[in-house]
């Protein structure tokens, strides 16, 4: 089976910006990863780790910025594009949701304008049948009163209302994938898992591909099919989430995870990663884990380890892949 | 949130400002130097005289008893006969005060006219030449004063290239277009700068805005970003700044209607304190200031319309 989203060795390079930098900083650095129809995919890393930009980079969204590599959709190249593809692309094909919808809605329309502007834009309803289908997708996404809803301006909702309206707006065109941007970090915990579970949901009702942007290991465990993990704009490993919650092969990663907080082991000793995230200006011609690592050689720092498929459907950039101890499932 | 109530509040809020606005120029009129008796007669008056119009005018009744006449009259539109005229205050008003209105409009018009979209052309071609063209040029227009817009307007355009009469108001509607349009353009040229550098950069904050990012996410055409999500937003900075402003171009018609002799309030305005006409300082101050507030009230009610988390 085709990917529906196939990202290879994508490269994400802002000029300097400020003059403390210098020189051009590549903020993702060869990023490569696949997700299939009805697949759900975590990107998980640190802040700073280039996830966010590599979500915006996929639909072309970043100002500034040269972008590398090549972004498959359904095999067509969405860098290459020209324009109106690309806007054809955008919300039809792939579809985004943001971490904050009280930033991303626009704050002076009604959120049904929001959503009947998709719709004027990539179908040929008439006003009326738009109007019927926004109360549709806002039934579909858990809003209840959605006729009267539609109205209602962006800050007359509640924060869960908010992202479910920012939701509605991304399915209105019938996305074939879907790329959310830490769409639950900004909500509370109960309504958090209301809005995954409303993802998946849509995952399978729709054959949707999902793109999950997230720094929470947690969700990622309870939603995602397969990961990718990032360090320093590169991918540190990748494989399903059973496996790599099983057995982690990048230091990293082991690192993150005992970083995590069990579930239902009270009060065990969390284990925190020391240091930080490296400045991504000029990154050296090493692993960028090293001054953080507990498994270092004399490898990590002769060439940058490169990403290589360690078992079938596993990579990894790491050295010390096989000597990474199995974790026992709490 | 009940708008309907926010808007009547927001009207209600009108009457006492009226209110104030009256104290405060009954005061400021008693303020001034000079008396306006002695302005009337002239040296020569016999101390008889003096007092018979000073009892005439009211002004040797309290002084509290002279305020609440003061507001009582002016609610009713009636300021008192000008000292200096003779005539009327409310008649004089009347047939000068359409004269501002219209300069003032015209100003505004083609301050918005020359503005917006030199605006958006500068927004779009951000830090490129026909931005910086644009900034400079409208930054010679505010930074130069507008007596000396005006004399300069005036010796090019109407004694040079007599396109444009030296002064007056004319006669019939066209005839008025055509002799205000000269001091219109000198008040909307330091107004259009304004406009222009406030819209201009309201324009680039929203393009940097999340929800501009999330409207491309949905694969909407750059022509309804721009004139849907971006346009309205980034007016609702400028309308406030418009409002203001139009406010402020009232008080500056004082100096554009005399470079072009223009018989407005402004002209009447300075006439007036030169000969310490009382009524009629009273009564423009009163007007403008009342005519201020509504302008404000108008900006306000738009702004609740174009922005609707102000609830107003």
């Amino acid at each position: 089976m085709m990917p529906l989203l196939a990202v290879r060795d994508l490269t994400v390079t802002f000029a300097a910006a400020a003059a403390a930098a210098a020189g051009p900083v590549r903020v993702v650095d060869g990023i490569s990863l696949d997700v299939m129809p009805g697949e759900v995919v975590g990107l998980v890393g640190e802040s700073g780790s280039g996830k966010s930009v590599t979500l915006r980079a996929l639909l072309r969204l970043l100002h500034a910025a040269h972008i590398g590599g090549r972004v498959l959709w359904k095999g067509r190249d969405v860098l290459a594009m020209p324009d109106h593809e690309l806007r054809e692309m955008r919300g039809k094909g792939m579809a985004a949701v943001f971490q904050e919808p009280t930033a991303a809605l626009n704050p002076v329309l009604p959120i049904g304008l929001q959503i009947e502007e998709s719709l004027s834009a990539h179908t040929t309803l008439n006003a009326a049948a738009r109007r019927r289908r926004a109360i549709e997708l806002l039934g579909e996404v858990g809003i209840t009163d959605a006729s009267r809803r539609l109205g209602a301006y962006p800050h007359e909702l509640s924060g869960g209302q908010r992202q479910r309206a920012m939701i509605a707006i991304a399915l209105a065109a019938g996305p074939e994938i879907l790329l959310a941007d830490e769409p639950t970090t900004a909500l509370d915990v109960t309504i958090q898992d209301q809005i995954l579970a409303l993802l998946l949901r849509l995952v399978a009702d729709r054959g949707m591909g999902l793109l999950l942007v997230t720094h929470d290991l947690g969700v990622v465990a309870e939603t995602c099919d397969r990961m990718v993990v990032l360090y320093a704009g590169r991918v540190a490993e990748a494989g399903s989430v059973a496996d790599v919650f099983h057995q982690p092969r990048h230091a990293y990663t082991d690192a993150l995870l005992r970083s995590m907080p069990g579930e239902g082991t009270a009060r065990t000793r969390l284990a925190p990663i020391p240091g930080q995230p490296p400045s991504l200006g000029r990154p050296p011609d090493a692993c960028a884990f090293v001054p953080r690592c507990g498994y270092t050689n004399p490898l990590c720092t002769e060439h940058r380890p490169p990403l290589i498929e360690v078992e079938p459907g596993r990579a990894s950039a790491c050295t010390a892949w096989n000597r990474l101890p199995a974790r026992v499932p709490s | 949130m009940n708008r309907a109530g926010a808007i009547a509040g927001r009207i209600a809020q009108i009457v006492p400002t009226f209110f104030l606005i009256g104290l405060v120029v009954f005061v400021l009129a008693r303020l001034l130097p000079g008396d306006a008796v002695s302005a009337m007669l002239g040296d020569r008056a016999t101390d008889e005289t003096v007092q018979r119009i000073t009892h005439q005018l009211g002004l040797d009744r309290s002084i509290l008893s002279q305020l609440v006449a003061f507001l009582a009259q002016a609610a009713q539109g009636r300021f008192g006969e000008s000292l200096a005229f003779r005539v009327p205050v409310a008649s004089l008003i009347v047939e000068r005060l359409p004269v501002t209105l219209m300069l003032t409009g015209m100003a505004t018009l083609i301050a918005l006219c020359l503005a917006l979209p030199l605006a958006f052309v500068a927004a779009m071609t951000a830090n490129r030449w026909p931005d910086i063209l644009i900034r400079t040029v409208f930054q010679v227009g505010l930074s130069s004063p507008v007596f000396f817009v005006g004399l300069v307007l005036l010796t090019i355009f109407a004694a040079g290239l007599h396109l444009f009469p030296v002064g007056g108001y004319g006669e019939g509607f066209g005839e008025h277009l055509y002799h205000l349009f000269l001091p219109a353009l000198t008040l909307a040229l330091s107004f259009s700068a304004v406009i222009m550098r406030t819209l201009r950069g309201s324009i680039l904050a929203v393009l940097r805005a999340e929800f501009v990012d999330f409207a491309r996410a949905k694969g909407l055409s750059s022509r309804v970003i721009l004139l849907r999500h971006v346009l309205r937003s980034a007016a609702i900075t400028t309308v406030t700044l418009v409002g203001l402003h139009i406010g402020s171009l009232l008080g500056g018609a004082v100096i554009t209607e005399s470079v072009f002799a223009v018989p407005g309030v402004g002209r009447l305005m300075v006439d007036s304190i030169f000969s310490r006409d009382y009524p009629v300082i009273q009564a423009l101050t009163l007007i403008l200031a009342v005519l201020v507030s509504l302008t404000f009230l108008a900006t306000d009610l738009l702004h609740g319309w174009l922005d609707p988390r102000t609830g107003v």
